[in-house]
């Protein structure tokens, strides 16, 4: 890297945000460098597994035929588990089978993030790999470069430019050396890990009912997490599945013992209802990774003098049940690089001029779901007996309900609907149903 | 315990299927004075998803076995004490996902 060299903007990290960015300056001519600290784009890469690609399709018009997809999104599946029962929800459509596909797809990130990224190299932006920035620069309280790691301690390489974008992720260090992301909170991180598991193609296709490239995705909820907060997870990918659990760092702090990730990730593959799904499999990558959930009154500053923030760095994970993470990311990257287009042919790089960007994020789809679902987390964890208790009652009252027990029917039906009021009581239960309806669904 | 199947239980397992390119410096420090204190029950020692964290047995000094970091940090906001000081694995080091 060659020290003095300016840029027009230096994108930090090249994940869906951060390419997204880089390309949408690249292609208006702007002089682009992106900076990744993994070896190459991708192999720090985790995400919950599914790659919603509508900003894709704007950003890249042939990805269809070019990325490197693995299987689209026929198949959704929402399933809530107790202990011994499982409680589903699965909407299969056949519209979601033809071009765009719904524009949900599993994707290896190894892959297409290293896809992604030559498409910005292709559009002229230029990529480091194996660069670590740990501090900008700043001058009269702009940031005008950044400060990446040298050979020997202590030692940097600054690189200048007119605007930096980061685009670090949920970890973002950076993020907080700027201020900008104050105090982390447990409340504001879920943590989530995720094992990939090969199975032969057959098998996958025959289990999971699929033919070609169809794919399903599966929530699990309620005792998924243990009752915590948080969700599980099952995507098939073309010869794998992708299994996982994240819950919120707030609420493993409240548990006692306090339990690790991975043994809710193993009780979620023991229970009856998914053991049969991975059986035969072969566990080939284990991984973890923090989800921004703080929602959208509490999200980072996300632009300052020189500086934006984009992606997971900045917060943009639509935290309710529709777990949109990667699309809010490209949007967003692609709104960061058309306001510093926008501040180039002004020749102001100040956070005024750069807050175009929180305009673009309003007015679109990003900030709009974030509003609309900013109370998703806190609901969930304002009323723990969602996700703990009730699965349990309602499995228990089902398998009452489907008996063959050669009692009436109508006797059943009664006793049952006198233990929901006392259990959980009716109009709990009309208010637990509007609250989801309004927060989380 | 490996499963007869192929699908592992254990972190130790599965750590043995995730790829790395081990640096030589740790990327994370352990204020121990801080830990001393501790008062979350030393939530590092269970939350970590690759078991980066240990205990000494006798000092009770915090252990840190960076080479596992599966890096997502998770360690350093549950550790709202203030003792992990997390940074970035040199760049090009580290863990190197396969699939992600």
């Amino acid at each position: 890297m060659a020290e003095e060299a300016k840029y027009d903007a230096i994108v930090v990290g090249a994940g869906p945000s951060g390419i997204a960015a880089a390309l949408t300056m690249a292609q208006a001519g702007l002089t682009v460098a992106v900076l990744e600290r993994g070896e190459e784009p991708g192999t720090k890469n985790v995400y919950g597994g599914i790659l919603f690609a509508n900003v894709l399709a704007e950003l890249v018009p042939g990805f269809l035929e070019e990325a490197p997809l693995e299987r689209h999104i026929v198949t959704r599946r929402f399933s809530l588990l107790s202990e011994e029962a499982e409680m589903a929800f699965e909407f299969r459509c056949e519209r979601y089978n033809q071009a765009p596909f719904n524009y949900a797809f599993t994707v290896s990130r190894a892959r297409f993030d290293r896809w992604f990224a030559s498409k910005a190299e292709e559009a002229g932006a230029e990529l480091f790999t194996g660069v670590v920035v740990d501090d900008f620069v700043w001058s009269d309280g702009k940031v005008v470069g950044i400060k990446a790691r040298g050979e020997r301690p202590g030692e940097y390489d600054e690189l200048y430019a007119d605007v930096v974008i980061c685009a670090e992720g949920a970890n973002s260090l950076l993020a907080r050396k700027a201020g900008l992301w104050k105090n982390p909170q447990p409340e504001h991180r879920a943590t989530a890990v995720k094992e990939v598991i090969a199975l032969p193609r057959e098998v996958l296709e025959d289990r999971f009912h699929l033919q070609g490239d169809e794919g399903v995705a599966i929530e699990y909820f309620g005792a998924a997490t243990k009752g915590m907060v948080g969700s599980g997870f099952l995507y098939t990918n073309g010869q794998t599945l992708s299994i996982g659990v994240g819950v919120s760092i707030a609420e493993l702090h409240r548990r006692r013992p306090i339990p690790n990730p991975n043994e809710l990730l193993e009780g979620l593959k023991s229970h009856p209802a998914v053991r049969p799904l991975i059986r035969g499999g072969e566990t080939v990558e284990y991984m973890s990774h923090m989800i921004p959930e703080a929602g959208f009154r509490h999200l980072p500053q996300l632009v300052t003098d020189g500086l934006i923030l984009v992606g997971d760095a900045a917060g943009l994970v639509n935290t309710s049940l529709f777990h949109e993470g990667t699309n809010l990311a490209m949007a967003s990257g692609r709104a960061a690089g058309e306001a510093v287009i926008e501040a180039k042919e002004k020749g102001d790089f100040s956070r005024q001029a750069l807050s175009s960007y929180l305009g673009r994020l309003r007015s679109s789809f990003v900030f709009r779901d974030l509003r609309r679902y900013q109370n998703a987390v806190r609901y969930l964890m304002d009323h723990p007996q969602l996700l703990r208790e009730y699965p349990g009652v309602f499995a228990d009252l089902l398998a009452r309900y489907f008996e063959v027990s050669g009692r009436p029917k109508e006797e059943v039906r009664s006793e049952l609907m006198a233990e929901i009021r006392r259990r959980i009581g009716l109009l709990k239960l009309l208010r637990a149903a509007w609250g989801l309806q309004r927060h989380v669904i | 315990m490996i499963a007869e199947s192929g699908l592992l239980s254990t972190i130790e397992d599965k750590l043995y299927r995730v790829q790395y390119r081990h640096a030589n410096e740790s990327h994370i420090r352990v204020d121990q004075e801080i830990c001393r204190g501790c008062h979350i029950e030393r939530i590092c020692l269970s939350i970590c998803p690759a078991k980066v964290y240990s205990l000494e047995e006798g000092s009770g000094k915090i252990l840190v076995n960076f080479e596992n970091c599966l890096e997502c940090g998770t360690c350093w906001i549950a550790c709202t004490e203030g003792a992990i000081d997390w940074r970035n694995p040199q760049g090009g080091f580290g863990v190197r996902f396969q699939h992600g």
